[in-house]
């Protein structure tokens, strides 16, 4: 529990509804979207206001209170589970659209603003911003900014890193910090705005953020294509893209997630087939038609079994639905749903997916492998039961493996997750001892004390070791 | 350092909590949520919180607990020691609606209402009640609310205090002063009483019907259809239904015969069991569910049909409510068999013949049982747009509870009044002259509603199946 002189401090701050303490708070905010981590937060603070972020932290500061900054808590690498005697800062209170400029094309929010209401509402407004990571159901912008997230239109619009302009937020010793702005162009100093964009919250809490919106497109409509091997497929993403199209999704499936998806949805997906492409493609409308009659072609000269383009976008939505009940299907198999995000060059692709398949034999574990094929970013997920220790070691050693294999291929350890506590011993993987080293000093420079979401992003480059409490 | 971590967490609560778990009524607690709750559906929920923007606890709270992800990291800590199930505990499990509006929106399928269901059970086993209070709750939710006789006999009580000038006169010396504020605005929406029930009332009436027995000897009123028979179907009368919506069910009759429904009331249907399965009650729901659905397949229909959402979502769960027991085959044959009217009316019979009127905006308000377990919410809005004349206007979030949820309204007034508010607001913004609702629950509490927003006069709420009849040829 936190000291009197803390508490009364907080609630002075925060009044009796912005800071909770009771078990059931405590419980209630212990744990993410990462399946098997779980640990009570020594108390929960819920700030409305940048001034009272700032507050909060020189309290902290003073009695050096490590805090995690947390949205909805949709993350999977456990970067907004508390260690213990910890301060949760839940951001949802501040979620406010603070404004749309048209004239600039940008939108000013604050950090707990739900993602899709902020689509809906610049939607409506004739734009568009095109990051959808597929938990925008109720994650928030903030989580999103700080872990980088990204989401299906990523081929083609890239994702959120490349739609932040500009950042306001709070250091650890309460300083507020403004970085960027309304601008394409601004190269004065190091670009600050890129440096917090997924650091996690380790360097400093964002309280406000300025957005790039771009025209809405008006047209989309998607196909599918089935294969009978799964080299058709891979080689069939870089003809589309040698060909000069980048469709705005690019999804894929691998034969066990198409077994498991056909059981669940029954949408008439062949069981025999090795791999299928669900892909999308927005804009005018003549021009959205015209590209999918040549990626069409591509694939069937690729080796296609078979390709259904929708005649019309509601017909496309079933396609695309499918493919986003990948996850729920798989998740129903077994008790614990493990999604991993190793992510190598679009060239790699089927090199990787038959990598895994390989490593879930050699481990004897349940994977199956969908993802955004455009981008090389896969999800190979396992099924499997946090309850069964020997059969989650042997997860965590296939997992182990697959990291490897993707960064042999040129790839990386997480592509759109974030490294938080599942991947801080595999970062030095990625980025080297030296990198590795000067990340910590750059945390070093903005957060002295360690108080901002200690135990994330650095760890001993040991194994994973997922235990279920 | 997660291994380290388990282990300091037993430490910890073994510290933090000290005497907490070791008194006796939360240890007692502890042991029932062990006994109550499946594991493997806490288990299967994988956290994600997709659940989250459906739950309206959650929009009107924003605490993580007030969800159904939150709910059930709560009752998995119970459960495994991780907390101790203390009142806080028990106040959110009762704050829940139990709406289900998470069930559809959860990717991995966890049945979260038969995890609330159990966590009610355990807290209604585990609880030390004073005998005076677990008695008074036995004989009004086994003697009364399960009793059709006895349900009839206190409405023509209400009906004699709303009719005799007993109710003006409660009114006029401030007797109902002694109410809480939300009971004494609801009393005020009440609709007219009746005790007569819908076998009576046919048969006064002088519409056409016959009597049959079931092998067993027992009674069926048999409505025959208009022109040629669709289908035999059975007639759910419902509780609520049958004393305060009496002519909703004399409506019903009317509308499933002009499709061309021959329409069976068997007499010894009883209480769903759904009020009594949502308190904790499971044992007599159990037996409730077995004499529906043995009453009902002897009766050789073809469909159960239900007009009111809450009871047609627990018959549809009879399987799971039978499930083991001796009643089991006739349990999943109910569950097979139960169709909302509006499904009905909308699919499988003759389509409806229906007048011109005035024009009319009409929105809806799903009923939440019959959204998220039934699911089903085209029809009733097919069959809407279907009356010459209506124009429906959706309104945002017509698929969020208004906070009516069986009893919840009387025992949670303020969560409710915050969400019936809400709900006024949307319906406001539509202006819709008529609120359109398939279950009495919701319809009861849209009538509050109205009233509580001061559109009293110029919005009306209706049952969707009244609505059909005022215009039927």
């Amino acid at each position: 529990m936190l000291e009197e002189p803390v508490r009364r401090r907080l609630m002075d701050i925060l009044g009796p509804q912005g800071f909770r303490d009771d078990e059931q708070t405590r419980v209630s905010y212990s744990y993410d979207a990462t399946p098997a981590y779980r640990t009570k937060p020594a108390g929960v603070v819920f700030p409305e206001a940048t001034w009272q972020v700032s507050e909060i932290m020189k309290v902290c500061s003073e009695y050096r209170i490590p805090v995690v900054t947390r949205g909805a808590g949709s993350n999977l690498c456990a970067g907004t589970v508390p260690g213990e005697g910890e301060l949760v800062m839940v951001m949802t209170r501040m979620n406010r659209l603070l404004e749309i400029d048209r004239e600039n094309l940008t939108a000013t929010v604050q950090p707990g603003l739900n993602t899709k209401a902020f689509h809906e509402e610049v939607e409506r407004a004739g734009l568009f911003y095109p990051p959808d990571p597929s938990s925008m159901v109720i994650c928030t912008l903030g989580g999103n900014i700080a872990l980088g997230s990204g989401g299906l239109r990523g081929l083609k619009y890239g994702t959120t890193k490349d739609y932040v302009l500009g950042l306001e937020a709070v250091l650890p010793n309460g300083d507020v910090i403004r970085t960027g702005g309304k601008l394409v162009k601004d190269v004065a100093g190091y670009d600050l705005t890129r440096l917090l964009v997924g650091s996690g919250g380790t360097l400093a809490i964002i309280t406000e953020a300025t957005l790039r919106l771009v025209p809405k497109p008006p047209f989309r409509l998607s196909m599918v294509a089935v294969y009978g091997d799964l080299y058709g497929a891979a080689r069939s993403v870089s003809s589309i893209i040698a060909a000069r199209i980048i469709p705005c999704t690019l999804e894929f499936m691998d034969q066990a997630t198409i077994r498991v998806v056909e059981d669940f949805a029954r949408v008439g997906l062949p069981a025999d087939a090795k791999a299928i492409l669900a892909i999308e493609q927005d804009g005018e409308e003549e021009q959205v038609r015209r590209d999918l009659n040549l990626i069409s072609y591509i694939c069937r000269n690729e080796g296609a079994l078979e390709v259904r383009v929708a005649e019309r976008p509601e017909e496309g939505e079933k396609i695309m639905a499918a493919r986003r009940s990948a996850l729920a299907a798989l998740s129903r198999l077994r008790p614990t749903t493990i999604l991993e995000d190793a992510t190598v060059p679009r060239s790699k692709i089927a090199d990787m997916v038959l990598a895994i398949q390989r490593i879930a034999r050699k481990y004897d574990v349940q994977i199956c492998t969908f993802g955004h094929a455009g981008d090389g970013n896969l999800h190979p997920t396992a099924l499997t039961d946090a309850r069964d220790a020997e059969e989650m070691q042997r997860v965590e050693r296939a997992f182990e493996e697959i990291f490897e294999e993707a960064i042999s291929l040129g790839g990386t350890i997480t592509g759109e997750h974030g490294v938080g506590q599942v991947k801080a011993p595999y970062l030095e993987w990625k980025a080297g001892a030296a990198g590795v080293e000067l990340m910590k000093r750059i945390k070093q420079a903005f957060d002295p004390l360690g108080l901002l979401n200690p135990g994330k992003m650095f760890a001993e480059t040991r194994k994973r070791v997922v235990v279920r409490r | 350092m997660n291994a380290a971590n388990a282990n300091t967490h037993a430490n910890t609560r073994a510290k933090e909590d000290g005497g907490a778990p070791g008194t006796a009524s939360a240890g007692r607690l502890e042991q029932a949520l062990r006994l109550a709750l499946d594991e493997d559906a806490l288990e299967r929920c994988m956290r994600c919180g997709f659940c989250q923007s459906a739950c309206p606890t959650f929009r009107v709270t924003g605490l993580e607990a007030a969800s159904p992800r939150g709910r059930i990291a709560l009752m998995k800590a119970a459960y495994d020691g991780f907390m101790a199930a203390d009142s806080d505990f028990v106040g959110q499990m009762e704050l829940c609606l139990g709406c289900r509006a998470c069930e559809p929106a959860c990717p991995a399928g966890v049945p979260y209402g038969r995890l609330i269901e159990q966590a009610r059970e355990a807290i209604a086993k585990g609880r030390k009640q004073p005998l005076r209070a677990r008695l008074a709750g036995k004989i009004l939710m086994e003697g009364v609310i399960a009793r059709h006789g006895v349900l009839r006999g206190a409405g023509r009580v209400l009906r004699l205090y709303q009719r005799s000038g007993l109710r003006a006169a409660a009114r006029r010396l401030g007797v109902l002063r002694a109410l809480p504020p939300h009971v004494r605005e609801m009393e005020a929406s009440l609709p007219e009483a009746s005790g007569r029930g819908v076998i009576r009332e046919w048969l006064r009436r002088g519409l056409p019907a016959r009597w049959e027995t079931d092998d067993q000897g027992r009674r069926l009123l048999v409505v025959p259809a208009e022109g040629e028979r669709a289908a035999r179907v059975g007639m759910f009368r419902g509780c609520v239904m049958d004393v305060l919506f009496l002519s909703t069910n004399v409506n019903t009759i009317r509308l499933l015969r002009a499709a061309g429904f021959e329409v069976v009331i068997p007499e010894g249907q009883k209480c769903c069991g759904a009020l009594h399965a949502h308190a904790g009650r499971s044992a007599f729901a159990r037996r409730l569910a077995a004499d529906n659905a043995a009453v009902f397949r002897a009766a050789g229909v073809d469909w159960v049909v239900s007009n009111a959402g809450g009871c047609g979502a627990h018959l549809k769960e009879y399987d799971h409510v039978l499930h083991g027991t001796p009643s089991a085959d006739d349990g999943a044959w109910l569950s097979s068999r139960v169709k909302d009217v509006s499904e009905l009316l909308a699919e499988s019979g003759r389509p409806l013949r229906l007048a011109n009127g005035a024009p009319l905006v009409a929105t809806c308000q799903d009923s939440c049982h019959l959204r998220n377990v039934m699911r089903v919410q085209r029809q009733p809005r097919e069959l809407m747009q279907r009356v010459p004349g209506l124009v429906l206007r959706e309104m945002r979030d017509a698929d969020l509870c208004c906070g009516s949820a069986g009893i919840y309204n009387v025992l949670q007034p303020e969560m409710s009044a915050a969400l019936l508010d809400r709900k006024m607001e949307q319906v406001k913004a539509t202006g819709a002259d008529v609120v359109v609702t398939a279950n009495p629950g919701c319809l009861l509490q849209m009538r509050w509603g109205i009233r509580r927003a001061g559109l009293e006069g110029r919005v009306k709420a209706v049952h969707l199946v009244d609505l059909l009849a005022e215009r039927l040829e």
